[in-house]
C-alpha cells in the first residue's frame, strides 16, 4: 500500500500553517532549522486557536453538573477523546485515558499494577498479580520514562527486573527478546520507535511472543504516533502511549490507551473526584475505564487541542507524511554515513527506522557539538535523550540527534550535515578523508 | 569576537586537549583528604576531584581529578588545576577563587573577572553568556568545594 509521499510543495504550504514555521525565529538573516521535533513539535495555528476557542467561550467544568454550557463543553471534552482514538486505531473512546502525558501515562499502568499488588485491585485485577519469581521486562534501549517506574515496580513487589540488552548499533533483534520472554514473564514493556536510534521494533511478533506465555504489553508509541500510522487495536498490544506535544498538540496531556479488558482491570493509582460511583465513610467504588483514571480537574483546554492536532495529522494524511519522513531520514543517514569521523547510532540504514538520527562525533562532545549548531541556527538535542543506560551500553554519555517531522525541509537536512562538518573543522578535529 | 568564539576561546580549547591535573591522586604523608564525584545529569558529564590539604597551613598539597565531558567542563577543572598549583593556595585562598569564579560565570557577562586571581578561568568568562553551560563550567570547581567541606567536616 505504497502512497505518493509529500511533495516539497506540499511541506512549504504545511508550513504556512505553523505560526513558528510562517514567522521562524531568525539567526544572522537565516530561518532557524527545527530539527528537534521528536524532543516536542511545534504547533499548527489551527491547534492553538481550537484551545483558545474552547476556553474563551465554551469553558466550563466538564463532566459536573447540570448546565447546558456544561453539556456542552463535555461533548467537545469527549469528541476530543473519540477524535484520538480513530486516530490511533482503538475501537472504542472508551479505550483512551487523558493522562499528564506520556510519562504519567506510564505511571498510571504501572502504579495500577502496583495497587492491584497491594491489594487495591478491582474486579479482574487478579491478572497483574506479581510476586517473587514473576519477571518484569523492558529493552535496554527504553527511555526513563520507560523504564524507571518499572525498576521501581519490580521493587514493590518483589518481582525480577530484566532488560532485552541491545546490540553495538543499540538496536535489539526478535530474537534477543525471544530469549528474554519466558513463562515467568508478566510485563513486557517496550518502545515502538527508539527515540534515540529511531529503530522501530516488530511490535506485532513482539506481542505474540508476550500473549503466548500470557505476559502484558505496554508499547511506548511517543516517537511513532507523530510519524507513521498506528492501529493500537490491530497491533494487539495490551497498553500504550503517547505525548499529545509531540503530535503538534499542547503539553500538559498524553495518551493511555488500552484492551477494554485491561483498563477494567486496572485499579486507579490517583484517586479523588469524579473517578467514582459510590462513597461512603469506609470506602470508594470507581467508575469504569476511562474515567476511573480521571480523578481531578482533567485538561480540558489540551484535550480540545489534541482533537484538534490529530485532526490536521489526519487531513494531511499519516502514510503520506511517513512516505515523506522516510526520504528525508534518507537523506539525513546517507549524509551521516558519507562524512568521516561520524558514528551513527541505531540500525546502519533507513530500514527499521523512523523519523530520527543521533549522531555521535569523534572527538567531539555532543555537548560542544550543539554549542555550534546552535550558533548557526540549527536546533537539534543534545544530551543522552533520556535514555543513560543505551549510551553507557554504546561507549558513550550523550549524542546529537536531529529528529524530522513532517514540516522538514532537505534544506534543513543539508544544513544539519554541513554544521556537523563545521563544528569538525572549527574543533580541529582530526577527521581521516 | 563571535560569542561562540568568546566561550571556544583557544586556550580553553588547548586546556581541554591537554588538561592539567588529570590523572591519579596520591595524598602525601600526613594530609587530610578528600574525593568527591561531580555529576552533571543533563548531558552526563562526571568528574572526580581529590585533594589533599596540611592539617597545620591548610595549604593544598596535591589535586588530581578523572573525568569526561564537554570541552568546558574539562578546561575548566585545567584551569582550577592550574589556579591551584601555580598560586600554591590554601583551603581558604581556593575558596575565595571559587566565589569570584562563581560569581564571574552566574554574572551573564556583567561581571568584569580578576586575571590575577583567576588566571586562566578568566578565559572562561564567555560561558556567562550561555546559560545553558554553566553547569559544565562549575563542575570540578563545585566538587573541590564538596571537598574542603568533607575536609573540614573530619577536622572537626
Amino acid at each position: 500500500m505504497s502512497v505518493a509521499p509529500l511533495t516539497t510543495a506540499d511541506v512549504f504550504t504545511l508550513r504556512a500553517e505553523f505560526p513558528y514555521f510562517a514567522n521562524p525565529p531568525m539567526n544572522e538573516g537565516v530561518p532557524v532549522a527545527y530539527l528537534d521535533s521528536a524532543a516536542t513539535s511545534q504547533r499548527p495555528f489551527r491547534v492553538l486557536d481550537a484551545e483558545r476557542a474552547f476556553l474563551e467561550r465554551d469553558n466550563a467544568a466538564v463532566h459536573r453538573g447540570t448546565s447546558q454550557a456544561v453539556g456542552s463543553a463535555t461533548e467537545k471534552f469527549e469528541g476530543a477523546r473519540a477524535a484520538v482514538a480513530a486516530f490511533v486505531g482503538a475501537a472504542a473512546p472508551e479505550q483512551i485515558v487523558w493522562a499528564e502525558g506520556a510519562t504519567d501515562a506510564l505511571n498510571i499502568v504501572a502504579l495500577g499494577i502496583g495497587e492491584a499488588n497491594a491489594g487495591l485491585g478491582v474486579e479482574g485485577s487478579e491478572r497483574f498479580a506479581l510476586g517473587a519469581g514473576d519477571e518484569i521486562l523492558v529493552t535496554e534501549a527504553e527511555h526513563h520514562a520507560n523504564l524507571i517506574p518499572w525498576q521501581r515496580l519490580a521493587a514493590k513487589t518483589g518481582a525480577t527486573f530484566k532488560y532485552v540488552p541491545v546490540d553495538e548499533h543499540g538496536t535489539w533483534s526478535l530474537d534477543a527478546a525471544r530469549d528474554a520472554i519466558n513463562a515467568r514473564t508478566r510485563i513486557f514493556a517496550f518502545s515502538q520507535v527508539s527515540n534515540v536510534t529511531g529503530f522501530v521494533s516488530p511490535v506485532a511478533e513482539l506481542v505474540e511472543l508476550a500473549r503466548a506465555v500470557g505476559a502484558v504489553t505496554v508499547l511506548d508509541a511517543c516517537q511513532s504516533v507523530p510519524h507513521i500510522p498506528v492501529n493500537f487495536d490491530s497491533l494487539g498490544v495490551d497498553f500504550a502511549v503517547f505525548s499529545s506535544h509531540k503530535a503538534l498538540g499542547p503539553n500538559g496531556i498524553g495518551v493511555l490507551y488500552g484492551r477494554p479488558e485491561m483498563l477494567d482491570a486496572l485499579p486507579p493509582a490517583r484517586t479523588g473526584g469524579s473517578a467514582i460511583t459510590k462513597v461512603t465513610m469506609e470506602e470508594a467504588q470507581f467508575m469504569p475505564a476511562p474515567l476511573r483514571f480521571e480523578a481531578g480537574t482533567q485538561p480540558v483546554s489540551q484535550a480540545v487541542g489534541l482533537g484538534e492536532a490529530v485532526a490536521f495529522l489526519s487531513e494531511v494524511g499519516m502514510a503520506r507524511a511517513a512516505a515523506r519522513e522516510h526520504d528525508l531520514v534518507t537523506q539525513l543517514i546517507e549524509g551521516v554515513l558519507d562524512t568521516p569521523g561520524l558514528r551513527l547510532l541505531g540500525p546502519q540504514g533507513v530500514d527499521q527506522r523512523v523519523a530520527l538520527a543521533a549522531v555521535s562525533v569523534d572527538g567531539l562532545h555532543a555537548h560542544d557539538v550543539g554549542q555550534y549548531l546552535d550558533e548557526q541556527g540549527v536546533l537539534v538535542r543534545v544530551g543522552h535523550h533520556c535514555a543513560q543506560p543505551l549510551h553507557r551500553a554504546l561507549g558513550m554519555a550523550s549524542s546529537t540527534r536531529a529528529s524530522v517531522h513532517l514540516t522538514t525541509t532537505e534544506d534543513e537536512i543539508d544544513r544539519f550535515l554541513d554544521a556537523l562538518r563545521g563544528a569538525q573543522r572549527y574543533f580541529k578535529v582530526e577527521v581521516a578523508r | 569576537m563571535s560569542a561562540l568564539d568568546g566561550l571556544y576561546q583557544e586556550v580553553i580549547l588547548d586546556h581541554s586537549k591537554r588538561p592539567v591535573g588529570k590523572g591519579e591522586f596520591a595524598a602525601p604523608e600526613g594530609t587530610l583528604s578528600a574525593s568527591h564525584h561531580e555529576f552533571n545529569p543533563s548531558c552526563g558529564d562526571e568528574i572526580t576531584l581529590s585533594v589533599a590539604v596540611s592539617p597545620e597551613s591548610g595549604k593544598i598539597e596535591s589535586l588530581a581529578w578523572e573525568g569526561q565531558g564537554c570541552s568546558i567542563s574539562m578546561a575548566s577543572a585545567s584551569v582550577l588545576s592550574q589556579l591551584v598549583r601555580d598560586d600554591s593556595l590554601t583551603m581558604a585562598e581556593a575558596r575565595t577563587r571559587i566565589d569570584a569564579f562563581r560569581e564571574m560565570i552566574q554574572s551573564r557577562g556583567a561581571v568584569e573577572p580578576d586575571e590575577d586571581l583567576l588566571g586562566d578561568a578568566v578565559a572562561l568568562q564567555g560561558v556567562s553568556k550561555f546559560v545553558m553551560r554553566v553547569k559544565c563550567a562549575m563542575l570540578a570547581w563545585v566538587a573541590l568545594e564538596a571537598d574542603f567541606t568533607q575536609i573540614e567536616g573530619a577536622g572537626k
